[in-house]
């Protein structure tokens, strides 16, 4: 059958801002569904509160809105713009939740509005615990010991009957949040509890742990007429009980047998079969590693993290092809784009082995518990592609840009095998190297097996690596036969650690094997094993000695990709990346990207002309300039790891596009930075370089205390802080020293003041700045973790004046060519540089969609040579939107225990949403909605405690509150001065003390927020710390800077409502803008 | 890997490329690698090769003959004559059952001509209580009538079809006398004795997912295939005949029935192992065909 023809208008529903378990995958899924649709003349609405995402831009979907993803903005989108369809499997779980949520209310159902892809009784069937167990008991498909409780006592009682240990899993929540392993009751108590908590609909299933069991995922693909394949499966290394999102996942299945497959193969088609899906689904089974026994675990009705892994791991389209399904289509009718000759209707082969490892944001949270469980706690993950099981995972550790190259790691090599014995108990983000490092120090494979069950095949897989980089050690240069190095490669090896365990240079080590012939070769994933001709260029690189990828004649521009999301550098650079691509292309260049995010539309195989799935190394990236010989590459929009390998593919003889690498080098150097600032004559706060613990006390007290310190060459301003004294500076040099540090810290003056933040294209003679953008909160925030307000509210065209001819200046100076952005503090009147980066930033997607300039294409262009006043959008500042737009981060504190939620220099977000509306406050309360702040209106109530140096800034909020009716409270000091001024503040007490304290308050569902600045030396033993760890954990709003309380007061005190409101439309704004420039 | 009742023809060759075949190898069921279990039973086998390439080559230029040969890589004298010259001659008659057996059951009573069968055809059956008989190839069609069998199911087998000729003659004196059920080869001597053609293809079909659509159904399953041979869609009797399956791939016949007398056949292996278990429904509708025809008293 064809197209439904009935379908003509779909809102498609987005996964809203990055969150851990909700991450890049859903732009993916998004934007290959809204081009789907247009590619069949469907006109599509989009729904999603992010900006920095693809499926945001005009060209991919019709309409945009970009507004607070609840029901009430739902139910207006949907009057205003009447859609025939909705499409909800694309968004995650925030997706499906509002479908669920706008079934329940019948609007749908009265406006004749129909779900695509899965039913709202297949949702429940999935996701409601008792349905899914009634479902799966119905087809006879075995589930594990269970029960669904809606209170801890049931749950306590249940857990006798089924023993201990005993999984708790919230029902209806992404990531697992709330959710974990109970070892005895009292672990449940408090598990349970956070749990029902968390949970939408206040339920838990108590399950028991099977712990050993295999975790396996099958992808699998249902049409409208009951057609069914799996795309592929997975299969998890640690066994049940780790949370798939941070598992180190291999695809194919390694350890099964036919039989084992195809059972639990057949077993997933009777589950999609049974829900009636169109589209994709993901099926979780665990399985006995001694016996035919499994039980499914989960089933996910809609597309997925593992859906997108599955997707690049197999070069199958799923989110489109399950969009194609959504409107019509069975997959018989679908072309199989990759080879063009082929159906969707079949189930690709791999040749090829994947491994895909989480990137866990441990390296920014020093203090956050690692142990790994049932609650995703990673941020991003890599994805690699070898035809050996080591290939693959030395390919996706050196994607990790965490410097391991190889288990051989400082951080394990100091454990004594008593410590390693106890570690292999709990899993954590150094799983494998403990693993890795067990097998070094010499406990048995046995052992190891009977702690951990991480299947033998991969721990002879890890011995064998572990055994060849013992082997090199005890090696010489000169011993290194021909034969055996072309293994080490074929196993995975980079040159740089062949190099380092035979303790030579890595230059030497290259040079040696070209020597013996020994290079790399591309292989393609073609979805079928080589049978057919493929369309698609797709490449990993193995040693084989056949190539297939051959280099055209055409002018070619390498485009470096940003990696892994982490903390700092997240979906915002592959938004640039996929732009600056499409702006190539535009351009008749022939386009080439390396890149090894299998969530992101960078790596989907119709973005790029050739796609290398790659890590993102020098000796890596190496590999595919010699065999492409492109005429330069882009390293402005891939964030700071494309950045880092500049000088890399400089030295292979790449010229850099845009700015050249000694103008960056002018940037991101402090002292050729403070020079060329000298020079132009613009200031910047005092500073200094140090290397030193005892340097940086020395710089600190000349500067005079407090200070921001850092290391340079950092992004997301990791191991930013200010300190205060002396102990605080010690403390931090330690943190900072963790790592080794190739390149100096800075210790700069701390200026307190507003900071202003400006993107600039450049095409070394004119600028265009789209947009100047004001922080709401004072210098000190990380401007990541800051609400950044555009047009700026308070500045005076003077000033905008002087921002634009200080920006022009320091783009001359530095002779930049495509994108800069500066950020500015203004402090007593004067404008202050504090940081150039000489690349595209995280706001370039925001200023981007808010001005309706194509920001990545223009510098593109740029950087290929054209003028910026041959554009056609001006020169200078481009003229201000009529609208507001506010961006505010959101953070993921509830997955991350002992994480401060604070805000500080060093940033903490994970993803940002918009808040736009005709006047500021409308944009600023949108914002902090669509960011998950919950506005309890029915509490009249607010919790104070802020430092000392804030108290007379406290007051004027105080008085706010308690004109718009508001019960104040505050502890000890800061209630005395609240009450000094004649504000009555009730006085609580502090945690542990006699009567109600702050803790027994919070628990109370009494307060509206929290109002909490930090003390020194944030400490988890602290009270502020506990403060700020409890509003996380019961949703009160918890504001750590007193600019943030005081736009959320003005919300509260004004009474904003959402539902007198109007949703806005991006084109809108657009239009706005054009307007105006008329 | 775990050695299972195989028939002895079966060639497992190391499918992983390089580095080649697991030498430790981890599941519940294993009791050597596969590299003990090839020596064992004498079959060569090759690894460390990159299969992509081997891939392509076939692909390109269509099967061809080869050797695997120890040592450089440079050809040993006569070995191209030698590999030119070789050629299987009638491989049925070397993989067939040496003489007649019965797999004893309570439901219809089967009889099943040994091509060279894989053991989960008779396992297939035997799911179903069916009474199971295996015939040698070279069974007379009188032995299999006055069995008074309730269905005759042809197996898999090696080779081009066109060998078996006496296999095809006694086919050709059952066919309407009791119901059939072909598979791979016994798909292709059905349509030979039916008056047929068949074809050998560019490079055969191996693998565990070829999409097949089964138009009777309306839907497509995924296959396991293992042939080198094709049944020639025009050369069957459209007035006899009806094409019920197709490959989704290249198009090719992957199963008809005959429109007068209780016959189906498939290319694919519904019997699965290895491979998806999607078309085991195949047996049921054959079990239901003789079923039928017990009703209608069609057969003998």
């Amino acid at each position: 059958m064809p197209k439904r023809s009935d379908i003509r208008k779909v809102l498609v529903i987005g996964s809203g801002p990055i969150i851990i378990g909700q991450a890049a995958e859903f732009d993916y899924a998004g934007t290959q569904a809204c081009t789907a649709l247009k590619q069949e003349g469907i006109e599509t609405v989009l729904f999603n509160s992010n900006p920095a995402t693809i499926m945001t831009d005009t060209n991919i979907a019709g309409k945009i809105y970009i507004e607070p993803m609840n029901i009430e903005v739902l139910k207006k989108i949907l009057m205003d713009e009447r859609p025939d369809s909705i499409l909800p499997t694309l968004g995650g779980q925030t997706g499906l939740n509002l479908a669920m949520e706008i079934f329940e209310t019948g609007l749908t159902e009265k406006m004749g509005i129909r779900l695509l892809g899965t039913s709202v009784k297949a949702i429940r069937m999935a996701e409601d615990r008792q349905e899914f167990k009634d479902t799966m008991e119905s087809i006879g498909q075995p589930v594990i010991a269970s029960k669904v409780v809606t209170n801890i006592q049931d749950a306590l009682a249940f857990a006798e009957v089924i023993e201990y240990p005993v999984i708790v899993r919230p029902a209806y929540t992404l990531g697992g949040t709330g959710g974990g392993i109970a070892q005895d009751s009292s672990e449940l108590k408090e598990i349970g509890i956070n749990g029902i908590r968390a949970s939408r609909v206040g339920q838990i299933l108590v399950e028991k742990c099977i712990s050993g069991w295999k975790e396996i995922e099958y992808e699998v693909i249902r049409d409208g007429v009951g057609n069914v394949i799996t795309v592929c499966n997975m299969e998890n290394i640690d066994p049940v009980g780790v949370h798939t999102g941070d598992s180190i996942v291999v695809a194919p299945s390694q350890t099964l047998s036919d039989k084992e497959y195809q059972m639990l193969r057949t077993s997933a088609h009777e589950i999609i079969t049974k829900l009636e899906i169109e589209g994709g689904c993901n099926v979780q089974f665990a399985l006995d590693p001694f016996s035919f026994d499994y039980a499914v675990i989960e089933v996910n009705p809609r597309l997925s993290r593992s859906s997108a892994l599955a997707s690049k791991a197999t070069g199958y389209p799923i989110a489109k092809v399950a969009t194609k399904i959504a409107i019509g289509y069975h997959l018989d009718e679908i072309l199989n784009e990759v080879t063009g000759k082929t159906y969707a209707c079949f189930e690709p082969s791999l040749d090829y082995l994947v491994v895909k490892i989480p990137r866990w944001p441990f390296d920014k949270f020093v203090k956050a518990k690692r142990l790994l469980g049932t609650q995703m706690k990673a941020t991003g993950e890599v994805m690699a592609l070898g035809n050996s099981m080591e290939s693959a995972l030395l390919k996706a550790l050196r994607s990790l840009e965490l410097n391991t190259y190889s288990f051989d790691q400082p951080f394990v090599s100091d454990m004594s095998v008593g410590e390693l014995r106890e570690r292999l108990k709990k899993v954590d983000d150094m799983r494998l190297f403990v693993l890795a490092e067990a097998i070094r120090k010499g406990v048995g494979i046995q052992e190891i097996y009977d702690t951990t069950m991480v299947d033998k095949f991969f721990l002879h897989a890890i011995r064998n690596i572990v055994e060849r980089e013992e082997k090199l050690k005890t090696m010489q240069k000169t011993d290194l036969s021909p034969e055996e190095f072309l293994e080490l490669k074929k196993l995975g090896f980079a040159d740089r650690e062949i190099a380092r365990f035979l303790r030579t240079g890595e230059k030497e080590i290259r040079h040696m094997r070209l020597t013996h012939g020994i290079k790399a070769s591309f292989k393609m994933v073609d979805t079928c094993a080589a049978e057919f001709e493929a369309m698609t260029p797709y490449y990993y690189s193995t040693y084989d000695t056949d190539s297939e990828s051959r280099a055209s004649e055409r002018e070619k521009v390498l485009v470096i990709g940003s990696g892994p999301i982490r903390i700092g550098q997240g979906i915002e650079f592959d938004y640039c990346s996929v732009h600056c691509i499409w702006a190539l292309k535009e351009l008749g260049y022939e386009t080439i990207i390396i890149n090894n995010n299998p969530e992101t539309v960078s790596t989907d195989f119709d973005t790029a002309d050739k796609l290398y799935f790659e890590p993102l190394t020098e000796e890596d990236v190496r590999n595919v300039v010699e065999t492409e010989k492109p005429m330069g590459a882009i390293v402005q929009f891939g964030g700071q790891t494309a950045i880092k390998l500049a000088k890399a593919l400089s030295g292979m003889g790449v010229a850099i596009l845009g700015t050249s690498l000694e103008n960056t080098d002018k940037a991101e150097d402090r002292e050729k930075f403070d020079a060329m600032l000298g020079k132009i004559g613009i200031p910047r706060p005092e500073g200094k370089t140090v290397f030193t613990r005892d340097e940086a006390v020395e710089a600190a007290r000349g500067l005079i205390y407090p200070v921001l310190v850092r290391p340079s060459y950092v992004l997301g301003g990791q191991g930013m802080e200010i300190a205060y004294d002396d102990q605080d500076m010690v403390e931090y040099m330690d943190i900072i020293n963790i790592n080794t540090q190739e390149h100096p810290i800075l210790v700069d003056k701390y200026m307190m003041g507003r900071e202003i933040e400006v993107d600039a294209i450049c095409d070394g003679e004119d600028i265009l700045i789209p947009g100047i953008m004001e922080h709401l909160e004072r210098a000190g925030v990380h401007s990541g973790d800051s609400i950044s307000i555009y047009p700026p509210v308070s500045l005076s065209e003077r000033l905008k004046k002087s921002i634009h001819a200080h920006t022009c200046a320091i783009a001359r100076e530095l002779g930049i060519i495509g994108m800069m952005n500066v950020q500015y503090i203004l402090c007593n009147e004067e404008l202050y540089v504090i940081e150039v980066n000489p690349r595209s930033s995280r706001t370039v997607p925001y200023i981007s969609k808010v001005t309706g300039i194509p920001v990545v294409r223009l510098a593109t262009q740029a950087i290929m040579g054209k003028k910026i006043k041959d554009m056609g959008y001006g020169l200078g500042i481009f003229p201000e939107s009529k609208y507001f737009a506010v961006k505010v981060p959101v953070f993921s504190f509830e997955k991350l225990q002992d994480v401060d939620a604070t805000l500080g220099p060093e940033m903490k977000s994970t993803g940002e949403v918009l808040g736009i509306g005709r006047i500021y406050k409308e944009a600023v309360f949108k914002g902090l909605l669509a960011s998950g702040m919950t506005i309890h209106k029915d509490r009249k109530a607010v919790l104070m405690t802020v430092r000392d140096t804030d108290k007379q800034e406290l007051v004027p909020i105080a008085e706010s509150l308690e004109r718009a009716g508001y019960t104040l409270y505050a502890t000890g000091k800061t209630a005395l001065s609240l009450n000094k001024q004649g504000i009555a503040t009730s006085v609580v007490k502090k945690i542990g003390e006699q009567g109600t304290d702050i803790i027994t308050l919070m628990e109370s569902a009494r307060l509206c927020a929290v109002i909490n600045t930090p003390t020194k030396g944030r400490k988890p033993e602290r009270d502020g710390f506990k403060i700020r760890r409890k509003s996380v954990e019961t949703s009160i709003p918890c504001l750590t800077s007193l600019d943030t309380a005081r736009a959320f007061v003005k919300c509260l005190e004004e009474n904003v409502d959402i539902r007198t409101m109007e949703v806005l439309e991006l084109g809108l704004m657009e239009r706005g803008v054009q307007h105006e420039k008329d | 890997m775990r050695p299972r009742r195989a028939a002895p023809r079966s060639r497992p060759l190391g499918d992983s490329r390089s580095p080649g075949s697991c030498k430790i190898p981890s599941n519940f069921r294993s009791e050597t690698t596969l590299d003990e279990y090839m020596s064992r039973h004498m079959v060569p086998g090759i690894e460390g090769i990159d299969t992509r390439q081997v891939t392509r080559i076939i692909r390109e230029k269509g099967t061809m003959k080869g050797a695997i040969v120890q040592g450089g890589p440079s050809i040993p004298e006569g070995l191209m004559e030698k590999i030119h010259r070789y050629e299987i001659k009638n491989p049925v008659r070397s993989v067939t059952a040496k003489q007649k057996y019965r797999v004893a059951g309570t439901g219809c009573r089967v009889a099943l001509m040994d091509f060279g069968l894989k053991r989960n055809i008779i396992r297939s059956l035997e799911k179903r209580n069916m009474d199971i008989t295996v015939f040698p190839s070279d069974v007379s069609s009188g032995e299999i009538l006055s069995g008074m069998f309730d269905g005759l199911v042809l197996s898999n087998g090696p080779g081009d079809p066109k060998d078996c000729k006496d296999e095809i003659q006694c086919l050709k004196e059952v066919i309407g006398k009791i119901p059939v059920f072909g598979i791979c080869l016994g798909h292709q001597l059905a349509a030979l004795a039916l008056g047929g053609d068949t074809e050998k293809l560019k490079y055969g079909h191996r693998g565990s997912n070829h999409p097949v659509k089964d138009l009777l159904k309306g839907n497509v399953y995924i296959t396991s295939q293992n042939h080198g041979y094709a049944v020639i869609g025009t050369s069957l009797d459209e007035k006899e005949i009806a094409i019920t399956h197709f490959n989704m791939n290249d198009g090719t016949v992957e199963g008809f029935r005959h429109l007068a007398h209780p016959l189906f056949t498939v290319q694919f292996h519904p019997e699965a192992s290895p491979g998806p278990g999607d078309t085991g429904y195949l047996f049921d509708d054959f079990q239901r065909m003789m079923k039928d025809c017990m009703k209608g008293g069609q057969h003998a």
